[in-house]
């Protein structure tokens, strides 16, 4: 294998005229996690499934694994797996035999499969639900039968669609502590995602992808540094106050509503900064009425980079400290 | 724990055997439908109830110069083989609109050996409703003059007949935008039967109907069972019978195959 899991280069898809992927180009590193970062409808299912040779392109080219994606795509078949947004497991059988068929089709002896499935519901926690059918699973564990699925055949490189939407968030929490370990056995991961907390968490480069074209890439540090690391939000008094405070701000305003009365504004998060803030824009403590400081969401890193709001993007957070 | 998740070099991976994939999808298909309750309920028990209702509903009033149930239960099978594919239709239709095709291809799984999977789980299921049917049937008073090799003949020829009309259920699952649109589409397959030698002699039928009832496919496959069960001449009618199921089977697989290809690309 070369030392590139993933190098694609110039990856177009068109459907019905509307182009989805507009000359992508994208290279992982063998041993590390990749992660496209972007709204619902940026193209980065497209990208997967093209990377995972289930859509051809229409111009550009990939290899995977070192095998080109679209000649030699069953070689590319054999060195993958793909874990999809939709549980691609059978609810009416068990998680047990939903291990052991896949084994059996991953080319593992009747024996082999029988043991990987053991090992694998072990790993997965799912030891005491192995002989129930699957239509009894909580969501949590039905995602982790289907990324144990994924890893039955011992792939080499692992595309992850959106692994944890929909999922509380305990079992996030605990996908995102499976996917690490994971990275740990030197697997390469493509992973796409609408959070940013998650590709921070996970990734060591992020791609921004929007409208089919990557916006922005790097570290997940570097990326931050190009957006606000987090925000502070404040709901002033009334609409007088508001006003004013806008346009104290002028160009540092990030958001700002009128009919809930907030603004918000970039800040390090340190106590001082947001005294600082404070003190200069309300000086008498008459304007502001609340305040919270938030991370940085996906939707504040798009409007860093593509200077609009994502659109149906999941930016929902909660307070980090208040 | 790091060696359940190691990957292994791709050198070690073996080559994959269709036929070793269509076994585990044959696996997975029968035990798929051994534990759908609906699927078992109009495979197995709808051919006995359709069988007793005609006998003891209908039978009555028709004449077909012979124990009626011995006349019907040709008609029977070839009816709930039309029954059952809209089951194997709706199941292949599931697995297109699910993620797990896209699992299964991303393992390099062929169209052929999924769609070969839910086939012999149809046969199977048709099967067994057929060796049911004749069980029940004889307590009712099915009686066959025919020998061993008559038998083996109907046998032959019914089995066929179920494995062409499943293959093309199979092609009607991967073609259908929806499982309801399946479902749908399989809904002609059961009226078949009607307009056919199942259930009442041609000749009682409207004259603008004979010509299409005597020569649609399931009648030679009828006529030829009941015959061979019957020990009654039968003249060509097993030879246009296997005729039309293996043209059928045939055209069902290339198109499915075509199909397959276009649908997931």
């Amino acid at each position: 294998m070369s030392a590139m899991a993933i190098a694609a280069t110039g990856l177009t898809k068109s459907y019905g005229g509307v182009r989805v992927l507009d000359g992508v180009d994208l290279s992982v590193p063998a041993g590390s996690v990749f992660a496209l970062l972007g709204p619902n409808g940026a193209g980065k299912t497209t990208m997967v499934r093209i990377l995972a040779t289930l859509l051809r392109p229409d111009a550009g080219t990939a290899r995977v694994a070192g095998f080109d994606i679209v000649h030699d795509r069953h070689r590319v078949r054999r060195s993958i797996s793909l874990t999809g947004q939709d549980v691609a497991v059978d609810d009416l059988q068990t998680g047990q035999e939903n291990l052991q068929m896949m084994g059996r089709l991953s080319g593992l002896s009747r024996a082999r499969s029988r043991l990987r499935a053991d090992q694998l519901l072990e790993r997965f926690d799912l030891v005491d639900a192995a002989r129930r059918r699957v239509s009894t699973y909580s969501g949590g564990m039905r995602r982790r039968l289907d990324l144990a699925a994924g890893l039955v055949g011992q792939p080499a490189v692992i595309f992850l669609d959106e692994p944890t939407t929909g999922l509380d968030p305990r079992s996030r929490q605990d996908m995102w502590q499976v996917i690490s370990e994971l990275v740990r056995t030197g697997v390469s991961v493509l992973l796409t995602t609408q959070y940013l907390e998650e590709a921070d968490a996970l990734a060591d480069t992020i791609a921004v992808i929007n409208g089919g074209a990557i916006v922005a890439l790097g570290a997940p540090a570097a990326l931050k540094k190009q957006v606000a690391d987090q925000r502070l939000e404040l709901t002033m008094v009334d609409q007088a106050a508001f006003g004013r405070v806008r346009n104290d701000l002028g160009a540092r305003v990030l958001t700002a509503e009128e009919a809930s009365v907030t603004v918000s504004v970039a800040t390090d998060g340190s106590a001082g900064h947001v005294r600082r803030l404070l003190d200069e824009l309300d000086p008498t403590w008459q304007l502001v009425g609340h305040f919270a400081v938030h991370e940085a969401t996906l939707d504040d890193v798009f409007l860093a980079l593509t200077g609009r709001r994502a659109t149906a993007a999941e930016t929902a957070k909660e307070p980090s400290h208040v | 724990m790091s060696d359940v998740l190691t990957h292994r070099a791709p050198e070690t991976v073996s080559a994959p055997y269709i036929l070793a994939d269509a076994a585990s999808m044959v696996g997975r298909s029968v035990r798929l439908s051994r534990r759908n309750i609906e699927v078992l309920l109009v495979s197995l028990m709808l051919p006995v109830i359709l069988m007793l209702m005609f006998v003891y509903l209908f039978g009555g009033a028709i004449d077909t110069g012979t124990a009626y149930v011995s006349y019907v239960v040709p008609g029977v099978l070839v009816l709930c083989a039309g029954f059952g594919s809209a089951s194997t239709a709706i199941s292949v239709s599931q697995d297109m609109h699910n993620g797990i095709m896209d699992r299964f291809r991303s393992m390099d799984v062929s169209g052929a050996a999924v769609l070969s999977g839910h086939v012999v789980a149809s046969v199977i299921r048709n099967a067994a409703s057929t060796v049911l049917v004749f069980g029940i049937a004889f307590l009712i008073g099915f009686r066959s003059n025919a020998d061993l090799l008559g038998w083996i003949a109907a046998a032959g020829i019914l089995l066929l007949f179920i494995l062409a009309i499943s293959w093309l259920a199979a092609l009607v699952g991967v073609l259908a935008r929806s499982p309801e649109a399946a479902n749908g589409f399989t809904f002609f397959l059961m009226f078949l039967p009607y307009a056919s030698s199942a259930f009442v002699p041609i000749d009682t039928m409207p004259s603008w109907l004979q010509g299409f009832s005597a020569h649609q496919p399931v009648t030679p496959v009828i006529e030829s069972v009941r015959g061979l069960l019957a020990g009654t001449t039968v003249g060509s009618a097993p030879w246009v019978a296997l005729a039309w199921s293996a043209g059928s089977l045939l055209v069902s697989v290339l198109l499915s195959a075509v199909a397959f290809r276009r649908r997931t690309s």
